[in-house]
């Protein structure tokens, strides 16, 4: 669905979505890694359950949001792709336990 | 000349609102006009309690209005969603004040038993120590002393009450007029004629309801309207899991999950910018209060302009002047919606106020 304008350019780092490895170029977004990748589903909404994926791209419709690093509601394109980086889907509410950290 | 409708209302608010579905459901013929998107649109800022613990203290006439609208409230807002199919996320889910010194825990009990004795002990609260408060709301900070907890008290969706009441009064064939700015009120024959840039609307009641905009508008049918803006700002966070069935003071979590921090208090005169220092003092409360709210995200933040009196109460008029015309001004439009829509709505219907709103009238500044 997309490519990167740059042409081939080289995937120097490797993120790990849902368990499956995604290469993406330094300097992009976790969303523009995905999006590259194929992945237009990035979470399912609190209210209906039904799949979001990135709108704006420039943090403004929160459509992107994931947990990324175990950090929930996380804005994938105001991200940048770190070599290692755990991402996955943000699924309904984001939880803060009360208690613990 | 005929009049183009049986009542015009100034100001497509909250207030206006209320007051146009009132008045349409009981078969009158009625516009809304708007002012547009220029307008200050209190409505649009708002915090969305339904509340009655902090409202009328040392002026029962104020507490008695409040109690009254929240009593009106669940039946209110069924009506609304059964005529609109909308959920407003309203719950009369009781509330709290939340103390965070022993001498705040003591002013409140002061202000909590003066409000119980302008009601013949109508008005019903508890003081919370904070091992009953833990009990209630959940992860509370060491600052913490208690609260005031009233069952009467509530919240609901203010966004979702302003679209019900503006669809239910369309549906019920009133028309809502927008980009439509008031800037002269004339009479002919027994009726008022609003001029607005693009056209004059005649009706034979009017009821100002435009907010600020009273302050102008309201001589023009031999009124006094002396408001002026408070400023309030909110901050929203992320749309976290359910953990705050019952609202409070400084913080509430809507039926989406987003939590709303406010409660700040500013002449700022029209200056509508949030600001980094009141977002800090705001934000530090809701931090002492729920200290694992610090590890939310904030994702956005507001500010608003509440319609202030001089001494805080309401002001509703008739003028004698100009029957026919009346005024209103409020900022505790959620508050207020059920009974701006029942008994309000049916004053203006009836054309006379009623005695338990001779007390609210703007003559009481007239000293």
């Amino acid at each position: 669905m997309f490519k990167c304008v740059n042409g081939d350019v080289e995937k120097a780092v490797i993120l790990e979505f849902e368990g499956v490895d995604v290469p993406a170029c330094t300097g992009d977004s976790v969303a523009a890694a995905l999006l590259a990748a194929g992945v237009a589903d990035f979470r399912q909404t609190p209210q209906s359950g039904r799949p979001r994926g990135p709108y704006c791209m420039m943090g403004v419709c929160f459509d992107c949001l994931m947990v990324i690093d175990g950090e929930p509601n996380r804005q994938a394109c105001q991200v940048a792709a770190r070599d290692g980086m755990k991402v996955a889907r943000q699924r309904g509410l984001a939880v803060i336990s009360p208690e613990g950290e | 000349m005929k009049a183009t409708y049986d009542a015009v209302i100034v100001g497509g608010g909250l207030l206006g609102s209320a007051i146009g579905f009132g008045l349409a459901r009981r078969g009158l013929r009625c516009a809304i006009l708007d002012e547009g998107d220029i307008a200050y649109r209190a409505a649009r800022g708002n915090f969305g309690l339904v509340w009655v613990q902090s409202k009328g203290i040392g002026f029962p006439v104020y507490a008695d209005w409040t109690m009254r609208s929240s009593e009106l409230w669940p039946e209110f807002a069924e009506d609304l969603s059964e005529r609109t199919g909308l959920s407003l996320h309203y719950a009369r889910s009781g509330g709290v004040d939340i103390c965070l010194s022993e001498e705040e825990f003591k002013e409140r009990a002061a202000k909590m038993t003066t409000l119980t004795s302008h009601q013949n002990g109508k008005f019903r609260h508890e003081m919370l120590s904070r091992s009953d408060l833990a009990a209630l709301l959940p992860g509370l900070g060491p600052d913490v002393v208690g609260g005031s907890f009233s069952p009467h008290d509530g919240h609901v969706n203010p966004l979702y009450l302003m679209r019900a009441m503006q669809q239910a009064f369309t549906r019920l064939g009133g028309e809502i007029i927008v980009d439509a700015r008031v800037h002269e009120i004339s009479r002919a024959g027994g009726d008022f004629v609003l001029g607005t840039k693009r056209q004059s609307v005649t009706a034979a009641k009017l009821v100002l309801a435009a907010g600020l905009g009273n302050k102008v508008l309201a001589p023009m049918v031999g009124l006094d309207q002396p408001v002026h803006p408070l400023k309030g700002q909110i901050l929203v966070s992320e749309r976290l899991d359910n953990f705050l069935k019952i609202p409070t003071t400084p913080v509430r979590q809507t039926g989406e999950g987003t939590v709303l921090i406010g409660n700040s208090h500013e002449d700022a005169g029209f200056d509508l910018r949030s600001t980094p220092g009141v977002m800090k003092t705001i934000a530090d409360r809701a931090r002492r209060t729920f200290p694992w709210l610090a590890r939310a995200r904030i994702v956005r933040c507001w500010s608003a302009l509440r319609v202030m009196t001089p001494d805080g109460l309401p002001i509703y008029d008739r003028s004698e002047t100009m029957p026919g015309a009346f005024a209103a001004s409020c900022h505790s439009g959620v508050t207020l919606a059920a009974a701006h829509s029942l008994d309000f709505a049916n004053y203006v219907a009836e054309g006379t106020l009623g005695n338990e709103l001779t007390g609210l009238s703007a003559r009481r500044f007239d000293v």
